[in-house]
């Protein structure tokens, strides 16, 4: 565990560079992590998607599977590859402040 | 310890040779959490993996009760009719439970994620099939040679 600098605020990160306190999190933080992920604006449908799991996280503890993320969000697959390239659930859970999903689906 | 460091995988190649529940959804679940990593991944049934692509089949795939020591039952047990078919519910309940889809709804999603699926030539002209009857995410019957060229820098899997 390290701390960084994101947007002018100090916060913990854990060895894969998330969040390790999903409180730290704002939305000036999502979009920063998302630049730093190579995502250079957040839509609308972005939004979404990271709230979603935030919410998930929250209830359960982890972020949802790929399948519960396209069929509880209304954000079909592919669209979920092109808003989040290059794995869209680890970046997801990335820019939404939250842990490495353990889940395999 | 060494102190070389390893370059991350970019791609995979995984081959579906088998037709049982247990013998098709390793490599999909393999071939769908390359994708979730950002690997490419490319998927080719052979022999009766190609059940897992065959239209009229792919919504029938059973567990294999028979000839399979990890069911932990004697063969004759296994035989027995409805066995096999009592055994692929109990699975599939428990697989719904941590998220893995029914087989139709996997391929479409590993494919809308991006990964490519072929069918094996040699094996379809051995079952005299045709591309039609196969599921539509199945992009082309692709021969051995082809398989290699996709494969270019991939690692491949064989299940």
């Amino acid at each position: 565990m390290s701390t960084t600098e994101i947007a002018g605020k100090t916060v913990e990160i854990d060895a894969d560079g998330h969040l390790v306190n999903m409180n730290d999190w704002d939305e000036n933080l999502a979009s920063e992590i998302a630049k730093l992920e190579g995502i250079s604006r957040l839509t609308e449908r972005h939004w979404l998607v990271i709230n979603f799991m935030r919410q998930v996280f929250k209830e359960k503890g982890d972020a949802p599977s790929i399948r519960r993320l396209t069929k509880e969000s209304g954000v079909p697959t592919k669209e979920l590859y092109e808003l989040f390239p290059m794995g869209p659930a680890k970046k997801a859970a990335k820019i939404a402040g939250l842990p490495k999903p353990k889940g395999c689906i | 310890m060494s102190d070389i460091i390893y370059e991350p995988l970019k791609k995979v190649s995984i081959i579906v040779s088998r037709g049982s529940l247990d013998g098709i959804y390793p490599g999909l679940i393999m071939a769908n959490g390359a994708r979730m990593e950002g690997i490419e991944a490319t998927l080719f049934f052979t022999f009766f993996g190609l059940d897992a692509i065959i239209n009229k089949r792919m919504d029938k795939i059973k567990v294999a009760t028979v000839g399979n020591p990890g069911m932990h039952m004697p063969t004759f047990l296994g035989a027995i009719p409805g066995m096999s078919a009592f055994t692929t519910g109990m699975m599939k309940k428990e697989m719904e439970k941590i998220d893995i889809p029914p087989i139709r709804e996997f391929i479409e999603m590993v494919n809308d994620a991006g990964a490519e699926l072929y069918a094996c030539k040699a094996s379809v002209d051995m079952f005299h099939l045709k591309k039609d009857d196969f599921c539509p995410q199945v992009k082309d019957i692709i021969s051995v040679g082809k398989f290699y060229e996709l494969s270019a820098g991939a690692q491949i899997i064989f299940t």
